[in-house]
């Protein structure tokens, strides 16, 4: 920067300028703000603004053209129409069943490694267990089409049985998520379960309870808020998806694909569809808020 | 917690399943890049290394891989300076709307990618287009960028809240201008959570298929894109399933070095 100058002059535009940041928090902190925040909102909620201002307009169903007139005929639409309806209670039912099936795959795993392991053990299996965890999406959902794919490995080990593989579909879907967003809802658990003091296990335990009295009242409650945290990224990360969908989800359609099938032919309808998920997601966090969960994110 | 013989097996069984459920897929995946045979079926019918060699020549994965490498260097190198600033402001600053620039950060993370695609998308279209900037692997950084600010925030937020700053204000009152106790005292202490937090941007941007679907112009083809345009083509699908191997090989790599890099790193590639 000073280059041309010579160096003792130099060092002194360095100082006055270092000086005048020293004594202005303001100056500094608007240096320091101006850049980021100017690319999330400009960029970011700016785009988002003009998307979510769109689903109030409508196409002209002959040209496919935006017709940009204020109307709420898209949402509209989204209530009345039986399709729509269907897809979107289908998302919210896929997001429930994955979040349901992480938290039983989690507990016990994440239990194990907390609690029941050898203490020199427990950081190995922690690393063993989240770092294949957060490989590829892509491959992760491409190892269950191989899997659930006609003669695949799931065919294998039920035939035997006089059973088949799901296949692709609903089912194929559900597991395929739930398989990618375990990490999430492993993570949270099994911090706050090694966090339990063993004091009030022991204090349970003297007071006369067994086991299973233990876990309901008082492992349970205080692994609740954790649970919970894990849960909003396993339910708003699966209302979302529409790749795993595409790839093994047969003829299954959530809202991700929906929207993404209308994006060309009709964009106010994405972006109104679009909306939905936000507001499902928006409500869960405000549901689960009483839980403490939002504090442990 | 005193548990029973009945209650330790069956919490080491299912541990073990748990266990079973989380490595078989990728086992799969790996073993599956030896299958002779062009279809999925289970057990291979032998194992064969001609895929292998047959992948290194397929020159639609490596430009991919490349564009991909590109995408990720420019999306974290963005990342990095402004989630730094940011983490900065947030930690050694209070202000109002505190709390709300921390949440804008996490957001383009938190909402579906979809609708982050489709919002940057159509921005794009309606503002770069009249400027004759079309979408291309500038506007995938662009994307890029602004979902992987949060990991390089989170990160180093993270080590600035456990680092006091009066190291800086005891080297500024042995005469340190504040860019000399920025180089000499604060960056060395942050140094760490700033590569993991590359890493993990890199990484995050690397993996991403979805907003890259949409912000990428033709011809713009990266890794995940290729797999994704190519996993249900018989032709191709022995490539493909190299590439997902070696894949689950690399993927590892920089959330690993990551989570040794700093003990306060957000362990999560995502949040």
């Amino acid at each position: 920067m000073t280059s041309e100058v010579t160096p003792a002059a130099g060092r002194g535009t360095v100082r006055r300028l270092a000086g005048a940041l020293h004594t202005r928090p303001r100056l500094r902190l608007a240096l320091l703000l101006t850049a980021p925040l100017l690319w999330l909102t400009v960029l970011y909620l700016g785009s988002l603004t003009v998307l979510f201002i769109s689903a109030f307009w409508t196409t002209n169903s002959f040209t496919s053209q935006v017709v940009k007139v204020w109307s709420t005929d898209n949402f509209h639409a989204l209530f009345t129409t039986p399709v729509f309806r269907q897809v979107i209670l289908r998302s919210v039912g896929v997001a429930l069943a994955v979040t349901a099936l992480c938290a039983v795959l989690a507990f016990p795993v994440a239990f194990y490694t907390a609690r029941v392991a050898r203490p020199k053990w427990r950081p190995v299996l922690v690393v063993a267990i989240l770092t294949p965890l957060w490989a590829s999406y892509l491959v992760k959902v491409y190892a269950w089409r191989l899997i659930l794919s006609e003669g695949g490995l799931a065919d294998w080990m039920l035939n035997p049985l006089g059973l088949s593989g799901p296949g692709f579909g609903l089912t194929a879907t559900v597991l395929t998520l739930t398989y990618l967003w375990l990490p999430y809802m492993i993570l949270p658990v099994h911090t706050a379960l090694e966090q339990l003091p063993a004091t009030l296990l022991d204090a349970s335990a003297d007071l006369g309870a067994k086991a299973g009295r233990t876990f309901r009242s008082v492992v349970l409650p205080m692994v609740l808020p954790s649970l919970a945290a894990g849960s909003v990224f396993t339910f708003s990360l699966s209302l979302g998806d529409y790749i795993t969908v595409q790839i093994v989800g047969g003829k299954t359609q959530l809202i991700g694909n929906v929207v993404y099938s209308n994006i060309e032919l009709n964009l106010p309808m994405a972006a109104a569809l679009g909306t939905v998920p936000v507001v499902v997601i928006v409500l869960y966090l405000l549901a689960i808020r009483r839980t403490g969960a939002l504090s442990s994110l | 917690m005193h548990l029973s013989r009945t209650a330790r097996i069956a919490l080491r069984a299912g541990a073990a399943l748990g266990f079973a459920v989380i490595y078989v897929p990728l086992l799969l995946v790996l073993l599956n890049s030896f299958n002779p045979d062009r279809s999925a079926s289970w057990p291979p019918p032998g194992l064969t290394l001609r895929w292998w060699s047959a992948a290194m020549d397929n020159s639609g994965a490596r430009d991919a891989l490349w564009v991909s490498v590109k995408a990720g260097l420019g999306a974290t190198t963005i990342a990095l300076v402004l989630g730094t600033l940011i983490a900065f402001a947030v930690a050694r600053h209070r202000f109002f709307g505190r709390g709300t620039v921390s949440f804008v950060v996490v957001l383009p993370i938190a909402l579906p990618g979809i609708v982050t695609g489709i919002a940057l998308n159509s921005a794009f279209g309606t503002v770069l287009a009249p400027l004759g900037v079309g979408l291309g692997l500038f506007t995938v950084i662009v994307g890029h960028a602004t979902f992987c600010i949060v990991v390089v925030f989170n990160n180093v937020v993270a080590r600035l809240r456990r680092t006091a700053a009066s190291y800086e204000e005891a080297a500024m009152d042995l005469g340190a201008t504040t860019f000399r106790a920025f180089a000499d005292v604060t960056f060395p202490l942050v140094r760490s959570a700033l590569l993991a937090g590359a890493l993990l941007a890199f990484a995050l941007s690397f993996d991403e298929i979805v907003v890259t679907t949409f912000t990428a112009g033709p011809g713009i083809e990266t890794l995940p894109i290729w797999i994704f345009d190519n996993m249900t083509r018989p032709q191709q699908a022995p490539v493909v399933n190299v590439v997902a191997a070696v894949l689950v090989l690399l993927s590892v790599v920089p959330i690993y070095v990551a989570q040794r890099l700093s003990a306060d790193t957000a362990t999560s590639s995502r949040v």
